[in-house]
């Protein structure tokens, strides 16, 4: 043969490894000293984990597609503090999996949503966005205030997470059913809403 | 970011662009044993493969991507725990606190230091901090009619629509449920300048607790119709009559005149003003199950000059 080239030209399958292996080393490179580093793994001061109900309120913010309209990500550009708090750090994901930052603000972003509005104004906002905000164009959601949650999987999801070095205790694990059994879905994605982004504010 | 990754990053990526390079180099010269300009021998439908060399423009822009990341490589960090000829850096990400990131920023401010983010807050401060300087030295009654101050009034507009708009709506009317208008100079807590800045400052909570232990379905339905009487509406004379003498319960945060009482924010129940609807069945509500009233501390997420002047921007609302 006297182009060795042709050897790939002609060979689609050692072209598919080749390709592979070239896109490998941009991961190997970007992405795999990530996962050791201190800085995405240590938590920001005064972090606390998801409590039962919270973790719930996550799913719900899951399950409803929140995700799809509202980032979780404050970029350190001013125009973006100066509207929603500090920048985000690495430190603040440590416990997210996966992660719900997002990448489309058709809404406002929520990494800092905690504590902004009462509990009483999400819930009003909830059951009918233009009930607060006449401009709004976001959905309503007035099933979250009927659905009632029955706490079976919590215990799993909490030591799941424990699994993936999130510091919940045995008592937390435990709790968890009593602690979430009973309440709405609002009440859930209320509690979650609430706790975002609040140590660095 | 320890040895090893900073080697292994520095390994991938310089021996990548290396390896480019060699890449390119070899297939520049010919190896196919057919000379330039002639045919591969390839022919379909009468299209026909001529052994050409890579084009000039675009091995040369090759080379152009090469240097360009290599300078780019050199100039910022890319290259694992190397910080880059520059120095710069988009933002604090280490910090794992407010306090460690507040004196972070003071510090790069200070040095100097390229930090993107930083940089972008000292060019901002320097700019309109004496700005809000100067609205802060006139106090927040003569900021909101003075008309010499128009800008500051347009300023804390343009605030409050990005932080008060959601609850009290972008033209500052309230909503029904407990979200005051604060167009009407009716006031919950006082409407003096130094009491709007406290509301934002420190926040409120206003709790009403419920009745239907104390009352009974029978005696919120008078303690109902004497508080509609209190601003003149046509209500059953018999019930109100018992209501009113429940009602002393009521004017300990109301008033014995119903009148309320802005040092803990007890509405004025006289002017026919509701904060949660003034329908039979919306005050009947808020007795049964009482109401709580939260307005957020807005200090951390304003800070006290620009507070003043959405101080000012509210006042303005009410005196005209």
């Amino acid at each position: 043969m006297k182009n060795p080239h042709e050897l790939i030209e002609k060979n689609v399958g050692l072209l598919t490894v080749l390709i592979l292996f070239a896109i490998a080393l941009g991961a190997m490179a970007q992405i795999t000293p990530l996962m050791f580093q201190q800085q995405t793994m240590e938590p920001v001061k005064g972090l606390t984990p998801y409590t039962a109900l919270q973790m719930e309120g996550r799913d719900i913010y899951i399950r409803e597609g929140c995700v799809g309209c509202h980032s979780q990500m404050i970029r350190p550009f001013r125009a973006e503090t100066e509207r929603y708090g500090h920048y985000s750090v690495a430190g603040e994901s440590v416990w997210e999996r996966p992660f719900l930052w997002g990448s489309k603000r058709t809404g406002p972003d929520l990494a800092r949503v905690g504590n902004r509005y009462s509990d009483e104004w999400h819930r009003v906002h909830l059951l009918n966005p233009r009930n607060v905000v006449p401009e709004s164009n976001m959905p309503g959601y007035p099933w979250l205030a009927e659905n009632i949650l029955d706490g079976e999987l919590i215990e799993k999801k909490l030591s799941l997470f424990r699994d993936f070095g999130v510091p919940y205790t045995d008592e937390d694990i435990a709790g968890a059913k009593a602690a979430v059994a009973g309440k709405t879905e609002m009440e859930a994605l209320i509690a979650y809403l609430q706790s975002l982004g609040t140590h660095l504010k | 970011m320890t040895t090893f990754w900073t080697i292994w990053i520095s390994v991938i990526t310089l021996g990548s662009i290396a390896g480019s390079y060699y890449l390119l180099r070899w297939a520049l010269s010919n190896k196919t044993g057919v000379k330039e300009g002639e045919s591969m021998g390839h022919e379909y439908d009468g299209i026909i493969e001529i052994n050409n060399q890579l084009p000039r423009w675009w091995t040369i822009m090759f080379y152009i991507t090469i240097v360009w990341g290599l300078a780019y490589l050199a100039l910022y960090p890319g290259l694992g725990a190397y910080k880059g000829l520059l120095g710069w850096q988009s933002s604090n990400q280490t910090i794992l606190s407010l306090e460690e990131s507040e004196a972070a920023l003071k510090a790069s401010i200070e040095s100097g230091a390229l930090i993107q983010y930083d940089r972008e807050i000292k060019f901002a401060n320097e700019k309109f901090d004496p700005i809000f300087a100067e609205y802060a030295k006139v106090d927040v009654e003569t900021l909101a009619t003075n008309p010499e101050h128009k800008e500051a009034l347009k300023v804390g507009q343009r605030l409050f629509i990005q932080n008060c708009a959601q609850c009290h709506g972008s033209d500052a009317r309230g909503q029904n449920g407990g979200f005051p208008n604060l167009t009407d100079n009716d006031w919950l807590y006082g409407g003096s300048g130094a009491k709007i800045v406290e509301t934002l400052q420190r926040g409120r909570n206003a709790v009403m607790p419920a009745w239907i232990d104390a009352f009974g379905e029978e005696g919120i339905k008078e303690v109902v119709e004497y508080t509609l009487s209190l601003s003149g509406r046509q209500v059953n004379q018999a019930l109100a009559s018992k209501g009113k003498t429940r009602f002393m319960a009521c004017a300990a945060c109301h008033g014995m005149d119903g009148k309320g009482n802005q040092m803990m924010g007890a509405p004025n129940l006289t002017d026919n003003i509701w904060l949660y609807g003034g329908s039979k069945r919306a005050v009947t509500e808020t007795l049964t199950y009482g109401r709580n009233g939260v307005m957020p501390a807005f200090n951390k997420t304003l800070g006290d000059d620009k507070i003043h002047v959405v101080a000012s921007y509210i006042y303005s609302l009410s005196n005209k």
